[in-house]
């Protein structure tokens, strides 16, 4: 780990969030990497005779009400739900960092149009307007990474708007004006990793709101579409055999809790990381 | 005393930040070589003429509405943008008060310079390596070659100032702008930072506009200086003439306040009053409402630069007759 400096080693080492957040994540990945080898059950193989099989040595989490296992479902669905909240959170971050980054930093009618249309998507609830966005375009994934490209980027945007305006002031902006860098050089060099700190630290907090959102979106019917396993449609349909088979929803709002936990511990422990040292 | 061509001559500067003038009539100028003054109180626009002379104004919007400033044959007043981009940083640079915040906490320390020297001297790899380490070693930071890699945080204010310094002279600029460059450091390191200024010029014959509150530092370094009280110059000449000679009552009772110039026992005699709002100043001498020698006359007529010797001019109506 020479390419680490001793500090940033030392910083790594006394930020237990960051370490927890980290390690949870890991464990993740290779759960979902290396779900085969622990399961050798289908996950949308259907056997009425296995149907509604409390947890069990065969099947860890039970099965549901078609007879699918549940553990393989929910291993499967972590892979599909993190991807969608990866994708729905990290192109909003890029185009709202961009347009936040010049907005403060050219300002003037710029700033004040763009941040007009940021209020206006601002105004308008999270949910509705998703909702409204793929209930008019059609349930599918790619509608779904469109309807939340659409309305997350503003977040990022105004918190990087606000941290440009921020160190816009600082002397050493000011000093790299001084010494006749170009805008491009000043904005991307001398601003940008200046700014960039808290935007990915609510990226992580954003990661769970999605994952949130995409569940909440499969709960409704209009997210992932069944046979496909995702978080939000299992708990729905476990939800009918609440009484009789309560592990089919309880498992998959667990993973759902896991990852939030996870991504919580990353968002803190990138938070004290890459605060900027003075 | 050389007298050669001036390298900045400013002319009758005048900058407006929205309705208020805080450069109004400004006009000196600087020889290649020489470190020129520019003192006065916070507020009286010394800060504001020297971002006039590279047109960046932090933000604020400000405009320069009038008056010249030539340097080396061009008018930096009338330049478009893009000429002006290339005078800054590469024939006249600048350092700021506060070594604390004026470099990039997120980029190594010899990256910071090595963008400069990239920039404004074409060298690339193990070259700009080279000449990052040959100028921090001329700025004075000890063991060079092992410090690139540290960023700022890990260095003290005074180390942080040479850096900046280093950056600055990156370019080989012909003029360097000291915005108040010790104002912010404890008084053993600005001696030694003024000493590396002094060293500077001597060895590379670099012109510097200083910039300061601080009559001691102007005693201790500048060749020349102007007096600046509510955005104008009320006292212009060598440093000698100013400190033995003071022509105007605001220079008087500058150099009163300061302890070193006062003999030993005299009381120091703070400066009474505030300075004017610059939105609404007094008419006549804008230092009438503070100067213990003010008439009837100062209240209506406003005074310009006069000559009262050699190289030394001053803005007082009673300047003949007072003998300060």
């Amino acid at each position: 780990m020479s390419w680490v400096s001793a500090e940033t080693q030392e910083r790594f080492r006394r930020n237990l969030s960051l370490q927890v957040g980290l390690a949870m994540l890991v464990a993740l990945a290779l759960l979902i990497l290396l779900a085969p080898l622990f399961t050798h059950l289908d996950t949308s193989e259907v056997n009425f005779d296995r149907a509604l099989l409390p947890p069990s040595g065969n099947n860890w989490f039970g099965t549901d009400d078609l007879g699918r296992d549940v553990f393989a479902r929910v291993v499967a669905a972590a892979g599909i739900d993190l991807q969608i909240a990866v994708i729905c959170v990290f192109v909003p971050f890029v185009i709202g960092s961009a347009v936040g980054l010049v907005s403060g930093y050219v300002g003037g009618m710029t700033d004040v149009m763009l941040m007009r249309i940021v209020d206006v998507l601002w105004a308008f609830p999270f949910y509705v307007l998703v909702i409204a966005i793929v209930g008019s375009l059609g349930p599918s994934l790619l509608n779904m990474y469109m309807a939340f490209t659409l309305v997350a980027w503003i977040s990022f945007a105004r918190i990087v708007r606000g941290e440009v305006l921020l160190v816009k002031r600082m002397e050493y902006v000011q000093a790299a004006q001084v010494l006749g860098y170009s805008q491009a050089r000043i904005i991307l060099r001398h601003v940008l990793p200046n700014v960039i700190a808290p935007a990915i630290v609510f990226m992580m907090a954003d990661v769970v709101l999605t994952i949130l959102a995409v569940t909440a979106l499969g709960f409704l019917g209009l997210g992932i579409q069944p046979p496909t396993p995702e978080w939000g449609v299992m708990i729905s349909e476990g939800r009918n055999f609440i009484v009789d088979g309560w592990w089919g929803s309880l498992f998959p709002g667990l993973a759902i809790v896991y990852v939030g936990v996870t991504f919580a511990f990353l968002g803190d422990g990138l938070d004290d990381f890459l605060r900027p040292k003075q | 005393m050389i007298v050669s061509s001036p390298l900045l001559q400013v002319a009758d500067l005048v900058t407006r930040f929205g309705a208020v003038t805080a450069v109004d009539n400004v006009s000196f100028d600087i020889r290649p070589g020489e470190i020129f003054g520019l003192v006065g109180e916070s507020g009286c626009g010394k800060s504001a003429t020297c971002r006039s002379l590279i047109r960046l104004f932090g933000g604020a919007s400000a405009e320069i509405a009038g008056g010249s400033i030539l340097f080396q044959g061009s008018d930096l007043a009338q330049l478009d943008s893009r000429a002006m981009e290339d005078v800054r940083g590469n024939r006249i640079a600048m350092i700021f008060q506060d070594p604390m915040t004026a470099l990039n906490p997120t980029m190594r320390i010899g990256e910071q310079i090595a963008e400069g020297v990239r920039r404004h001297r074409g060298l690339k790899g193990e070259a700009a390596r080279r000449e990052v380490i040959t100028l921090l070693e001329s700025v004075g930071v000890t063991s060079a070659a092992s410090r690139l890699a540290a960023y700022p945080h890990e260095f003290s204010g005074g180390m942080r100032q040479r850096v900046l310094i280093a950056i600055a002279l990156a370019c080989r600029p012909r003029l360097l702008i000291a915005d108040e460059p010790t104002t912010a450091l404890d008084v053993t390191i600005q001696d030694q930072i003024l000493k590396l200024i002094l060293r500077l010029r001597d060895e590379t014959g670099l012109a510097v506009l200083m910039v300061t509150h601080d009559l001691g530092v102007v005693a201790q370094t500048c060749d020349r200086v102007a007096v600046m009280y509510a955005g104008r110059i009320v006292e212009r000449g060598d440093t000698r003439q100013i400190f033995s000679r003071p022509a105007h009552p605001y220079t008087r009772a500058l150099l009163d306040a300061l302890p070193a110039h006062t003999g030993r026992g005299t009381r120091l005699k703070p400066l009474g009053g505030e300075p004017p709002d610059l939105s609404a100043p007094p008419p006549g001498c804008r230092f009438h409402p503070r100067c213990d020698f003010a008439t009837a006359v100062c209240r209506a007529a406003e005074p310009s630069l006069q000559p009262i010797e050699t190289g030394h001019d001053t803005a007082c109506l009673r300047a003949g007759e007072l003998g300060l």
